[in-house]
Formats: structure tokens, sequence, C-alpha cells
């Protein structure tokens, strides 16, 4: 070990507190002062004046000469054979140069199949057949966008359409085989497992109580406001591939392009501008991104690709559409004793999911929550339907969402049957704050929490007791309230290397702090924010560590070409993962601080202490160095044998993953005449341990939790029997705005994670996850008494409407 | 989501725009907002090789009383309306539909005359303009053809307008004593069509109804009147069993189709519910309750 390495070592010993009970606090830690703005203070994002003036880069926005526009031939079929794509008329379009086929990508090297993220292959264009609606069939290049979308028509591509197959239950008959190009002709593609079979069932002898529920988590769309696109630029003369790209992995997409390609890696270039939102659903590679390369490739000028939001609905990625089946047991006192979970998981055309490799259906397994239980079996079954590959985690730490509402809907269900306040059963079901780092029943490590504080302060806030005895009045007068409650736990930050790869490239992240001589800093980091304010977040994490105010430190992230290699940003781990690599760096370069002040007051290193910005004499404070005169005496009178410069990287990688938490409370009123539900207050306590700047947390939980109420009332991607998608545009895909939004009542309690350098944990997610089972447990708790056990999500007034009549109540 | 090519005129007065229309004719289509249109030129399902765009004629934006009659210039945008206190003080039927006609950003641009000329049982100023009773004007080359708002709607998407005939005004009789009105409308969301709305426009002498007019919203292929719901209450007294009565009358006359925003009995069923609140909220109007 080297001198510089064990001095890091002993700033910040080994997390020995992995294994210790973190106290609970409402108190937001701040150390620093307002000018340099370190953890907790409530910054304003240094992003935003780029933003709020329309002064933004994005994809869209990259101009340059002599650049081409592809447009993209889609099926109207979510399954046919391919007969004959006869795109004379298209080429004899003026303006029009190429039109790309399967068959062009066949025999440019293999290039119309690509693998996905889970080991699975998905088709970049087809020769033989399509198999979901709105596939890219081929590609129309020409000089000039209006060209491209006229030249898209005039190719004539004659199908022999095959029956499609759009419910996961009838594709396990194998009646239509989806993935006919496979050795095995069936649509089941994996089974998966986690728990303790025997122990389960045991528990399940042995019980009490047993609650059983059927529900669907439907497939929904990210729907980010910018859609996906791609500007691809191959120079022939120096051979180096520039792709400016909506990603948000850009260093594993360079990685994936050069083995797919044969491209040598450094001279592919992936450039992820400012990002329109991401939630997932820019973790892929589409197919347009492949051939928007291969189209630059094969002309040597730059080619812009970009969808249109029904391409973007369509075709891309989607999230969700698990179906499940769960069993909760319980004692005679109503102790949970077990969760027994079969799930379906549609797949649509290939398992293009985003999870880490081990882990087909992620974090799913997280389903105990925040309840301690004996044992816990789940099975999840993968499928091929005709519909769209996917899915992506979307604002999900992989699949953690579906796991959290079946989770917290049997909750609220056994408490109901039981007879139970469900505020009650819960406190007396979670994990203790004594019994952290708890050990799931399914093998989670969680590092710490504290349900019952959170769910007090829940309650307290939104003044439960009293809305309680409101809602006994109002049913005595046959007025339907409803008050739901979710009390989640969220596993976020992939991940430790040990369990967590992605194609094998482990799930470590990256960050690299320059000083420069005044003292100011450029750090750049393997992540690549979305509008999660990384520039803010990490600049304050550094102005932390090292005493340089916030608003001197410039943040980079996106090209591969200059920042350090990382996996991205999604799963809430750029805090847990580049955020901890941003402290380790700097802390890297405080202990190399430490010896130029230590030279430059002549007194021993084991002399000098920290102070907020400085190296200072022990016991004579005014004897010190600022980090800003370190700075300049690196470069300019640095000790004799010590390299001049002040700079470190850290490749991060996690000892666990971060347990997030928070207790949501949801009070509903319902039309018994048109059924429509009304989200009357909503109160969100979140616990993401310590927090490193406020506004960005609150402004994330809002963002999250309008998105959590969009699939609790609103989305679905919706498809008719022959798999064509009625939800193409905003007119049917219903994204709710600030006016559907309740005023969205934000709290915190603070319980720090016991390893993250910070005691930080992941946030991004938390209110996606949490809010969609709050709403729709408030909406099943209005209804309770007419024999309503469960309503699946989006919760619409016609469900709602139809359980009210079959129950004899009208208007 | 870009259109086909088609030829730009921007004519400055009725006259030029007129005789435009008329040398074009089936090959142009009037621009006034574009909110309707536009969205079905993207999406190809509509192509017209010429756009006759009417926003640079002046004197075609007016809400003013004559005569009356509240009239309506057709150029009128649904946000000017919206914010027209003589429409809040006295029109509280198109007060209320103003509030709920798609987004205040589409109500920004969206003309009362494209909403109507459009002829889309979706839209909601149909049923507010057969509530009320209007009438509409229009000018062709051979001069002005006021039109009864009853025989405005031909079938979907096709009203009386010939394709040289501009709408330029609406006329809503001005509710004299005793009257009052109401839309209520159900949406999944801000800014989605309805899935039922019931505009209702009656007078009431002391305890009893004695002028009722009710129109629905996209639960028929044409914008339609709700006659026998209407008889229900008419010359009756508006109990909460006649209201009852109207809306089952209404729930039985119209002819929804199933689609996402729900079944064909769904649909039957909330707009029962919709015109019996519509009914509930303009008898307490015209009473002089709020
Ligand atoms: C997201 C969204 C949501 C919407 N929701 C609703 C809603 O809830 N309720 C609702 O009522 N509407 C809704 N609309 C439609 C909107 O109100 C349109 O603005 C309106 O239907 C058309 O008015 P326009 O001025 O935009 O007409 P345009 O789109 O310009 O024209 C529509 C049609 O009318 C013809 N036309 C227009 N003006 C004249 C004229 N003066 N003389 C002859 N022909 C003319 C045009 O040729 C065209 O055929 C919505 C629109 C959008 C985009």
């Amino acid at each position: 070990m080297s001198h510089l390495e064990s001095s890091v070592q002993s700033l910040h010993p080994a997390p020995e507190g992995a294994s210790k009970q973190m106290e609970t606090t409402d108190q937001i830690r701040i150390t620093t002062p307002e000018k340099v703005c370190g953890m907790g203070h409530r910054m304003k994002r240094k992003e935003d004046p780029r933003f709020i003036r329309g002064q933004g880069h994005y994809v869209d926005d990259v101009k340059l000469p002599g650049m081409l526009y592809m447009d993209i031939v889609r099926s109207p079929y979510a399954h046919a054979k391919i007969l004959n794509i006869d795109a004379s008329e298209a080429l004899a379009t003026p303006g029009v140069l190429a039109v790309i086929t399967g068959k062009d990508l066949k025999d440019a090297g293999n290039l119309h199949w690509m693998p996905t993220l889970m080991s699975d292959t998905q088709m970049v264009l087809p020769i033989d057949k399509v198999v979901y609606f709105a596939q890219e069939v081929c590609a129309v290049v020409a000089t000039e966008r209006y060209i491209a979308a006229d030249a898209i028509e005039k190719v004539n591509v004659e199908y022999e359409p095959l029956p499609a197959v759009v419910d996961p239950f009838e594709a396990l008959k194998d009646e239509v085989i989806v993935r006919d190009d496979k050795e095995k002709k069936t649509n089941h593609v994996w089974h998966w497992e986690a728990g303790d079979k025997e122990a389960t069932d045991k528990v399940f002898g042995e019980a009490a109580t047993v609650v059983k529920q059927s529900m669907h988590l439907p497939r929904i769309h990210v729907a980010s406001i910018e859609t996906c696109g791609m500007v691809a630029n191959y120079d022939p003369t120096m051979g180096k591939m520039q792709l400016y790209m909506t990603t948000q992995a850009p260093h594993a997409i360079r990685t994936v392009f050069a083995l797919v390609s044969g491209l040598p890696e450094h001279k592919i270039q992936v450039i992820s501008p400012d990002i329109g939102g991401g939630f997932g659903g820019k973790v892929p590679v589409y197919p347009g991104y492949v051939v928007c390369a291969v189209a630059s490739l094969v002309t040597g000028k730059p080619v812009k690709w970009i969808e249109d939001r029904s391409e973007n609905l369509q075709a891309d990625s989607f999230a969700r559409d698990y179906h499940i089946t769960a069993e909760m047991a319980a004692d005679a006192k109503g102790k949970i004793t077990g969760l027994r979970v079969k799930t379906l998981a549609d797949n649509g055309a290939a398992d293009a999911a985003a999870n880490p490799s081990k882990f087909p259906a992620g974090m799913y397994s997280i389903c105990t929550g925040s309840y301690d239980m004996k044992a816990a079996h789940v099975e999840v079954d993968g499928v091929y339907t005709t519909k769209p590959p996917g899915g992506v985690a979307y604002r999900c730490s992989f699949r953690v969402t579906e796991a959290v509402h079946m989770v917290e809907r049997m909750t609220d269900i056994l408490a109901h049957e039981l007879g139970e306040d469900p505020a009650d059963f819960r406190v007396k079901n979670f994990i203790k704050p004594e019994q952290f780092p708890y050990k799931s029943p399914t093998g989670w490590e969680y590092d710490s929490g504290n349900y019952d504080a959170a769910l007090a302060k829940a309650m307290d806030i939104i003044g439960y007791r009293e809305l309680r005895k409101e809602q006994a009045e109002k049913r005595a007068r046959g007025e339907l309230m409803g008050i739901g409650i979710c009390s989640f736990t969220e596993v976020v930050g992939a991940g430790p290397s040990r369990d967590f790869d992605i194609l094998g490239i482990k799930m470590f992240d990256s960050a690299e702090i320059r000083i420069h001589p005044t003292g100011k800093a450029i750090a750049r980091f393997g992540t690549k924010s979305q509008g999660q304010g990384h520039e803010t977040t990490y600049a304050q994490i550094i102005a932390e560590e090292l005493g340089i105010p916030a608003a001197d430190v410039e943040i980079e992230e996106g090209d591969t070409d200059t920042a350090p290699y990382g996996l991205g940003t999604y799963a809430s781990r750029s805090t847990p993962t580049a955020g901890a690599a941003g402290a380790m760096a700097a802390r890297k370069i405080k202990a190399k601080a430490r010896k130029i002040a230590a030279h430059l007051l002549e007194v021993g290193e084991d002399d000098l202490e920290w102070s907020v910005d400085r190296w200072q004499v022990k016991g004579s404070p005014d004897q010190h160095k600022t980090i800003q005169d370190i700075a300049f005496a690196a470069y300019t009178n640095h000790p004799q044998g010590m390299e001049a410069g002040l700079e470190a990287t850290d490749y991060y990688d996690p000892p666990n993953l971060t347990f997030p938490f928070g207790s949501y409370i949801a009070v509903v009123d319902v039309d018994s005449g048109t059924g429509e539900v009304k989200v009357r207050r909503f109160v969100a306590v979140d616990d993401c341990g310590n927090i490193i700047n406020p506004l960005v947390v609150e402004g994330q939980i809002h963002g999250g939790l309008t998105q959590g109420l969009a699939p609790a009332l609103f989305e679905e991607i919706v498809y008719d029997e022959n798999g064509q998608n009625l939800t193409g545009t905003f007119a049917d895909y219903l994204v709710p705005t600030a006016v559907e939004s309740p005023k969205w009542e934000t709290a915190h309690t603070i319980t720090p994670s016991p390893h993250h350098p910070l005691g930080a944990k992941g946030v991004g997610e938390s209110p996606t996850v949490g809010a969609p089972p709050a709403i729709a447990n408030a909406v099943v708790d209005a209804l309770w008494h007419l024999g309503v056990r469960h309503v699946d999500i989006p919760i619409t007034p016609q469900k709602i409407w139809k359980l009210l009549r079959d129950a004899g109540v009208s208007d | 989501m870009i259109p086909g090519e088609f030829e730009y005129h921007a004519p400055s007065t009725v006259e030029d725009a007129v005789s435009l229309l008329d040398t074009l004719g089936d090959e142009a289509k009037v621009l006034a907002g574009g909110h309707s249109l536009v969205p079905a030129m993207r999406f190809r399902l509509a192509q017209p090789r010429h756009l006759v765009d009417i926003n640079r004629i002046a004197g075609l934006s007016y809400v003013r009383e004559e005569d009356g009659h509240l009239v309506i210039g057709a150029l009128t945008r649904e946000s000017e309306l919206e914010h027209s206190s003589l429409v809040a003080g006295r029109y509280p039927l198109l007060a209320d539909a103003g509030r709920v006609i798609a987004d205040p950003l589409v109500r920004n641009r969206g003309t009362v005359g494209g909403n109507l000329a459009h002829a889309d049982p979706a839209n909601d100023h149909p049923a507010v303009m057969l509530a009320y009773g209007a009438t509409l004007v229009a000018r062709g080359p051979g001069g002005e053809r006021v039109i009864p708002v009853d025989d405005f709607f031909v079938g979907l998407f096709e009203s009386a307008l010939k394709p040289n005939e501009l709408l330029v005004e609406i006329r809503i009789p001005s509710p004299g004593a005793g009257s009052g009105g109401a839309y209520r409308k159900l949406e999944r969301k801000v800014g989605d069509y309805a899935i039922s709305a019931a505009a209702v426009q009656l007078t009431m002498d002391g305890s009893m109804c004695t002028a009722a007019r009710i129109a629905l919203t996209n639960v028929s292929p044409v914008p339609m009147r709700a006659n026998a719901a209407e008889a229900e209450i008419l010359g009756e007294e508006p109990t909460e069993d006649a209201i009852e009565a109207a809306g089952r009358a209404a729930a039985a006359e119209c002819d929804p189709s199933a689609d996402l925003r729900g079944s064909e009995e769904y649909k039957r069923d909330i707009t029962r519910v919709l015109v019996k609140r519509a009914i509930r909220a303009a008898v307490t109007r015209a009473q002089g309750g709020a």
C-alpha cells in the first residue's frame, strides 16, 4: 500500500459503521458556510440559467455541415412475414440517397441483429418477419428532413400478416411462436426464483390467515419530453465515429458499439449532450441508433435521426407489465409471517430489459419490503409476446416499483381483512430500527432504516387519526373517502461488483477532479445527468470535502473522450456510486494537500487538522493554508520529490446498495356518480440519508410523485387484439400535468447510510415507487365497505364506476 | 409527424379569403387557430393542397352584446371568451364551457369559429351553441347567409358550410329573466375531449321550467340535442324525479361508441349523471343562485 493510499484510509476508516445502527434525525447536516455551499445548502441549480433561457444543447440542436437526415419505415402489423421491400420509388425521389434494409445490414457484417442488455438478441432491421407494431423495417436517408418524411411513404413493403399474441398467458400456450429464429420453439424465455420455497410453504401451512390477490402492473412508457435521437458523424479520413446520442450510459454504449461494429474503441466517441428526461428509457440501444450510425458509415456524412412522439411511444422500450399473483400469511396475532409470489413478466419480442445481467427480474426480490417476516419465495417467468421489447426500469431501481406495489397492496389487504388499522398494522410488522443492518428473507442486507419514524411523521403532518374520524362520518352519509398508506423500502445504487454487472462490465462508477492553480476546479464523472441536477450536487460534494466553493467547481459528464469510464445514470445510482467516487477522489486530493500544507507551514503532517477549506496547525488555527493557497503551491512551489499538480481519480465500488425509504399517505375522494378519483392530499416523508441539496431532493420528489400519480390514475399503453398500439399519441397516452397533480406536501427524516462516504442514499426514484400504492390503497380503502378488495392501476373513472354500480351505488 | 406539402395563402380581407376559397375549391382548407387542422395534417389524416390562413383578417375577433344577442367574431380566441367579464356575468353556460375546452395553451390559439366549423362532436362549443339556440353567420361569394345552429351540424366533421364559405360570426340570444345555464363535462385529464358532457340552458317561471334546451358532447357521431331529455322538464317542475327522468332520457337517446374513454354503457350512464348535474346547476342559476 502506498503512503498516499494509507493516509486516505486513515482519514476515512473502512465502514465499520456498516454493522451499527444509525440514529435518525430531522436536522439536515450543514458543516460549511454559505459561501462554500457544501452539503445541506439549498443551492439553486447551476445548470438552470441555461435551461430556463432555452440555451440547453440537446441532440436535435446538433447541426453539422453536410448533415443528412434519416427517417424510418415502420411496420403496420404486430406480426407479419415480410415478402418484399420495394424501395425503387423512394430511391427515385430527388434528395433521397439511400434506403437501408435488414439485408444491407446483414451484408455489412451481420449487423441486422444486436445483443440486448439481458444477453438476448433483438432485430435491428428485419429480413423475414416483424414481431411488433411500429417495428423498424427500413430506413431512408435524404438531404432534407422533409424529403425523408415524404420518402418513407414511397417504400412499398409487402407483408403477409401472422396472428399476433398480445396476452402473455396466451403466449405461454406456444400456439404462436414469436421468436422462430430461436432453437427452442417456445415463448417462455426464462424462469427465476429467490427465497426459500420450503420454508415459505411451511410458514403458509402454519398460518392463521392467508390473503391472496392477483394484480397487473400495466405497460407504461417513460414519455420523456425529449424523444430519442442521434447524430452520427463518421469521418472516413480519420476513421473516427462521433455519436451524439440521447443516452444515459455513454461509456457502456461505446464499448458495446465497439464490440458489435468492430470499430476500434478509441475511434468511437459517444457524446451525450443535455438530455430532456431519461427515466430509464435512454438506457437501451434502439435499432434507430444502430441504423443511423451505419448510415453515416455508408455515406461518410453526418446523419441525424430524431424520433417523433408516436415513434417514441409506440416502439421504444416500455416499463412494468408484470402480472402478479401474491399470497401473504399472518399468524394468530396478526404478525406477517410469509410472502409467496408468482409473476409473469411480459418482455415483448425480446428480453431487452435494462437489469444487471445476473438479475433477470432486477431487484424484484426486495418484495418483502419494510416488513419483518420469516420466509418468502418469489418466482418470475419471462415471456415473449408480439409487442415492443423491454422493459426498462422507469424511474425505478430495476423492478422495485413492481415489488413495492405488490407488497404494499398485500399488506393493506391483510390489514383490512384482519380489521386492523393499516397504519397500526404496518407499525406492528415493521423491521425495527434495532434490527439494522437487516438481512431479508430473500437475501438483501438493508443498510439502515427507521420506518416507525417516517410513518409517525407522515401521520402527524396529515392528521391521520382525525382523517379516520372524518371518513367514518362521511361514510355514514354515503360519501366515499379513502386514506392510503405506502411505507416503502427502496434498493438503489447498483452496485457492488461481486453481484452487479452489465454485460460483464462491473457497476462501479467514477470521478476525476482537477484543481486549477487558482483554486478553481473541474470534475468529470462517469454518470450522465438527465435533469437530476448533477452539476450542482456533485459540486456541493466537492465543496463539502475540499472547501472549494461549489460555484467554483465545473462539472462535466457525457463525453467518453474526456470523462472517466462509468456505467451511467439510472436506478438512483449516481449519488451512491459516482457521488461517492467524487468524495473519495476529493479525499485523495485532501491527503496530498496535507503534505503540501505541511511543507509550506514547515510542520509535520500529524500537526495539522482539517477545517472546512484549510489545513491548520492544531491548537493555532492562525497558522493555516487554505485549499486555494495549497492549489497554487501545487503548481508553483510543491515539495521536492512530489509530483506537481493537484488531481485525483476514483473508481468507487460500493460495499453494498443503499436502502432509502419513506412513508406516503394519500387522501382521496371518490365521485359516486362518475367514478372519478380526486387526490385531495398527499404527504410524502422521505428518508434518503444525508441530504446533499434539499432543493434538488425536493425537486426530485415533486417530479417523481407526479410520475407516480401517472400510472396510478392515468397512464397505460393499450393494444388491441391485433397488437396495434392504441395509445400512440399524447391525446391517448395520458401524462398528467401540474393541473392534475395535488399539492405535494413533502418532508424528511434522516437516517444516514452507514457505508456511503457521505451517509447519503439515492432518492430520485423513491416517489415514483411509493406514490402508486399509496393512491391505490386509498381508493380501495374508500370502497372496502362495498366489498372491493383490489383495483388494478391505472384507476380510471370507468373502473370505479363499474365497481360502484356492481355494488348498487349510484348518483 | 411532418405534414405533406401544401401551398400557403394569407389573405387580409374576408372578400379575398372567400374568393380564394371559391377558386381553390375542395383542395383548400381555412386555417384559423390550427389546433384541430394542424394535428390532422401532421398525422397526414388531412392533406389539403392549399391553406387559407385567416389570422391576418382584421375585424373577425370580438365579443359584444348587440340587438339582444351576444355576438362573437369567428376568429375570437377561446382565451378571450374565457376572460370576458360579459360572458362570465351573463352567459354562465358559455363561461362553464370556456374553462374546460382543451387546456390554457390550446385556448390561446383555438378560435370559436374553428371549434364550430370543424363540426367535431367531441368539441365543446357545438353542444353549447345547440343549447343556446345560436345562429351562425357565413360569408360566401354570394354574400351573407344566416344558419340556425340546429341546421349547422350535418355529419361527422361535416357542417352546413360550403367549401367557398367562411364562418364569420356566432350569435347567441341574450338570456331573459329567469334563465340559467350550465355545462358539465367529464374528461380523463385537462386537455382531453369529453368522455361525455351536457349543456343545459333553461328558463324558470317560479318553480316551473318554461323553456329548456339540452345538448350533448361526444356521445353521438353528430353534435346532438337531447330532445327527449328536454321534454321531461319542459313545462314541468324540475323535481329530483323529473331531473332523473331527463338524465335517463338523455342516456337512452344518445349514441356513444366505445373507445379508450369508455364503454358505451359507461358513457350512457355518465351522460345521465352529467345531464342531471347540469340541470340542477342551471335551475339554481335561473333562480338566482350561484
Ligand atoms: C390537445 C388538444 C386538446 C383539445 N381539446 C379540446 C376540447 O376539450 N374541447 C374542444 O372543444 N376542443 C378541443 N380541442 C380543439 C380545439 O379547441 C381547436 O382549436 C378547435 O377545434 C378548432 O379551432 P381552430 O381555430 O384551432 O381551427 P382550425 O384547426 O384552424 O380549423 C378547424 C377546421 O375548421 C375550419 N375552419 C376554421 N375556421 C373557419 C372559419 N372561420 N370558417 C370556415 N371554416 C373554418 C378549418 O378549415 C378546419 O377544417 C383540442 C385541441 C388540442 C390540440
